[in-house]
């Protein structure tokens, strides 16, 4: 054992020597630069996969952004910002967009083209390719793009089309006045196919990848870490300051905070319940901002659910008699919102409506919860109130679920089972509608409210709940074509604080560590949209 | 004994195609799948993803290809959440890592449990002996999800003396190869060298008090003969026949070390294939198992012949 741990030491002594130099100062901001530009964070799981047009997580997304650039970026506070499209235009109808390519390079000295995005959108929506996010293609209403993936058109008749190597023209089916930032999402990233038909299967593989964006994949070991560096040929190199970033899987967010004290990663994860202490032990590296994520408990509606829930006012009083502050303040203890509603408040274009119960104080809810209840048939004197609250494994979903089911039993002397599920599990569970209660939450693709009310219409693939209302059916539909969305997705807000489908129990916030000399995270972007080129590390 | 040997493999045949059947039956009756996420995917899509990896086909068609797959091409197919992978490239990049890890652990618990578990049962009753035991009981009660943090505590933040996970990159990482063993191997042997100590001890304490031993004593055989030459083989019996699937259950992997310790091993693709219901990769990994559960357990038998004679196939 001894000259295991002998090695060891000669190998840390090592690990002091930094590989890269880049001293000087900000392009932008004149800040002193540090000598080493690496940064390092934590990840919670290995990469599925680095093809822009397969990936389905945030963790990936976060990577194929530092590899690839789509038509549109979004800045460190979220707006859209030209990326490989240096400008758009979108014809009176709003049916036409039409995007000028700015001249870049692929990691390969090729150069980008309106081809290289055609050839990437036809391979999302081309049943060959079988990607989960296909349908991305549909939502973004790109023409044809239903028709291909339920394999009744060819993928060559997707209404993208390159008028020129610089002119990408796309036709979509209803205006959408957000569909520029909906191209910040991975899958429609570019992709080299002269790449892909060379590499076949293994053109993700370190050194086969080609990108265009401004870091290139270096290194790759499953399961222990992803490397990207610098990429020369990207167009706006000079502006990149990091000459190397490091993601290492790190599954245990209390292991990867003592990493992060030993200073091996740069960012990391706060674990639940310790903002608090952190924040005040380490004030400017523990943030809590905004993250486009709402959690709720969701009734099930259907033929066959419980008797009690079809009752509108068994439901209100359930949503009333939570303490949602409880919940926040005691148990998550992170800064995150206390939730009213159901779409994020701070999402962008989003006029939150006067929800009533929302400006009662908690003992006006108690107190109405138990009124309504009581009309209803159920509690002290009348039918009991027994359902069964199903939750995904996890501490922090037990934790509340047990609050939550307190609550209940003393304010409605409701009896709520608790019922832990393994993941799939639980999905399976909600697909079969085989629950009483469920925990359910869901996290933006994109920043416009539309992400988040599209769910309780009547055919979306998340209403496991089955609540309809032709009326809220109807409001999505016109939100589409509306100039003005906000009324429309304030009225739909309204209506879900009147049938109470659900039960918003709080919406997220991003709780990290960042060291203090690492300077351009976006904090303030609400769908947490990090590129690695924004970023720098000053001289301390 | 070769015939033995011959006869034991052919059995093995069958054996692992029942595994392979009962593996891909229960997975599939599992609840959910690899493509169920929280948004219901659109038929179509799914229809798509389905028909990409076969899972349209009836059961029997399925199995089948899967068998023909292995048998005819040692291909054990993509793995359906981690698309850029093949279960191939995932158990060769991961199995080293567990193998090297589990080796390492192995012989060290082994050779120090083996050694306590000796000394205390010739020391048996003496200060020796307690601290053996006490040791081993310790070492058993703590399980290894609450060592792995403690160690990344102690050598990576106190001490700075190793990374505090991850795996060896190659000649251009600042780290050397040992630094990432140390934690998995301490992690990893623990449990198993205090089991190994307390089987030691145990059937060498039986050994020492058997009636042979007696005579030897009685005939004025040297204390270190007696220990050598007549008790350790028959007291490594029991030992051994916990050291065959030990082994197994060491080199290919633990979830523990692999996921706290980052060290990218099989034994967490084992679970995490479990919870995504990466069928392929689930498959796979259960025949690799259970190969080398067949081998090592055929090399323990094996070995009980060498080491009492009275034991003849």
């Amino acid at each position: 054992m001894n000259i295991t741990i002998k090695a060891a030491l000669l190998g840390s002594a090592l690990a002091l020597a930094s590989p890269a130099l880049a001293a000087g100062t900000h392009p932008d901001t004149g800040e002193a630069l540090a000598d080493s530009q690496i940064y390092t964070y934590r990840m919670l799981d290995d990469v599925k996969s680095f093809d822009p047009q397969i990936n389905t997580d945030v963790e990936g997304s976060h990577i194929l952004r530092d590899l690839f650039e789509g038509l549109v970026n979004s800045d460190p506070q979220g707006n859209s910002v030209p990326g490989a499209a240096e400008s758009w235009e979108v014809s009176e109808d709003g049916l036409t967009y039409t995007f000028k390519l700015r001249d870049a390079k692929w990691s390969n000295g090729d150069p980008v083209t309106a081809g290289d995005f055609v050839y990437a959108w036809q391979r999302l929506a081309d049943p060959a390719t079988a990607s989960e996010y296909a349908w991305y293609m549909e939502l973004m209403g790109v023409e044809n793009a239903t028709k291909i993936v339920a394999g009744e058109m060819a993928a060559d008749m997707l209404g993208a089309t390159a008028v020129d190597d610089k002119t990408l023209e796309v036709k979509i089916d209803a205006p959408r006045p957000y569909f520029p930032g909906m191209l910040t999402h991975a899958s429609t990233f570019p992709v080299n196919q002269k790449v892909l038909e060379e590499h076949g299967d293994n053109w993700t593989k370190p050194g086969n990848l080609v990108g265009n964006g401004a870091f290139v994949l270096t290194d790759y070991v499953p399961g222990v870490k992803v490397t990207r560096e610098r990429n020369e040929m990207y167009w706006n190199n000079d502006k990149t300051v990091l000459e190397q970033v490091v993601a290492l899987v790190i599954n245990d967010e209390n292991i990867a905070l003592t990493r992060y004290d030993a200073g091996e990663v740069d960012k990391t994860d706060v674990p639940a319940g310790q903002y608090p202490a952190l924040k005040e032990k380490l004030p400017d590296e523990t943030y809590s901002t905004p993250r486009s994520c709402s959690y709720i408990y969701m009734f099930n509606l259907r033929e066959d659910g419980p008797e009690a829930l079809k009752d509108v006012r068994v439901r209100k009083a359930l949503s009333y008699a939570l303490n949602r502050d409880v919940i926040v303040d005691s148990i998550l203890k992170g800064g995150q919102y206390p939730s009213y509603n159901w779409t994020h408040q701070k999402t962008a274009g989003f006029e939150m409506p006067e929800i009533d119960y929302a400006t009662w104080s908690q003992d006006e809810r108690m107190a109405k919860a138990k009124e309504l209840l009581e009309e209803a048939g159920y509690g002290p004197g009348g039918k009991p109130l027994e359902l069964t609250l199903n939750y995904n494994t996890s501490e922090a979903h037990k934790k509340i679920a047990i609050a939550a089911s307190q609550m209940w039993k003393q304010a409605l002397g409701a009896n709520i089972t608790l019922a832990n599920f393994e993941w799939k599990v639980h999905l399976d569970k909600l697909r079969n509608g085989d629950f009483g209660m469920a925990r359910y939450a869901w996290c933006g693709d994109y920043n416009e409210p539309s992400t988040y009310t599209d769910l309780f219409t009547t055919t979306s693939g998340h209403n496991n709940g089955k609540y309809t209302n032709p009326k809220y059916d109807e409001l999505a539909k016109a939100a589409k074509t509306s100039a003005n969305p906000a009324e429309e997705y304030k009225q739909m807000e309204q209506l879900l604080a009147d049938d109470m489908p659900i039960v918003p129990v709080y919406q997220y916030t991003q709780v990290i560590m960042v060291k203090p000399d690492l300077k351009g995270y976006p904090f303030e972007d609400l769908m947490n949209n990090v590129y690695s080129r924004t970023m720098y590390r000053t001289a301390e | 004994m070769l015939g033995f040997v011959l006869r034991r493999i052919a059995m093995a045949v069958p054996v692992i195609l029942i595994l392979i059947v009962f593996s891909f039956v229960l997975m599939r009756a599992a609840p959910g799948g690899p493509f169920t996420k929280e948004r219901a995917l659109p038929p179509k899509v799914l229809e798509n993803i389905n028909a990409k990896y076969g899972l349209d086909d009836p059961f029997l068609v399925q199995i089948g290809t899967y068998l023909k797959n292995i048998i005819f091409h040692f291909d054990f197919g993509p793995s359906f959440v981690y698309q850029d992978r093949t279960v191939n490239q995932i158990v060769a990049d991961g199995f080293p890592v567990t193998l090297t890890y589990g080796f390492w652990a192995f012989f060290f618990a082994v050779l120090i449990g083996g050694a306590l578990g000796i000394a205390a049962a010739l020391k048996q009753n003496t200060w020796i002996d307690y601290l053996a035991v006490g040791f081993s009981i310790g070492a058993q009660a703590l399980p290894n999800f609450i060592m792995a943090p403690i160690l990344v505590l102690v050598f990576t933040l106190w001490l700075s003396w190793l990374p505090g996970g991850g795996w060896w990159g190659g000649p251009g990482d600042p780290n050397s190869y040992s630094s990432y063993l140390v934690m998995p191997v301490i992690a990893l042997a623990t449990s198993y060298l205090a089991s190994i100590a307390r089987l030691t001890r145990s059937s060498m304490l039986e050994v020492l008090n058997s009636n042979f031993v007696r005579t030897a004593r009685a005939k004025g055989l040297p204390d270190r003969t007696i220990v050598l030459r007549h008790t350790l083989k028959p007291a490594l019996i029991p030992v051994i026949s916990y050291l065959g699937p030990a082994f197994v259950g060491m080199i290919t992997g633990s979830v523990v070390v692999d996921m706290f310790l980052s060290t990218g091993g099989i034994g967490k693709d084992f679970v995490q294939a479990a919870l995504n219901r990466d069928y392929s990769v689930i498959m796979g990994i259960t025949i690799l198992v259970g190969m080398l559960t067949i081998l090592f357990n055929l090399l323990v038998d094996v070995l009980y012949a060498w080491i009492d004679p009275r034991i003849r196939y």
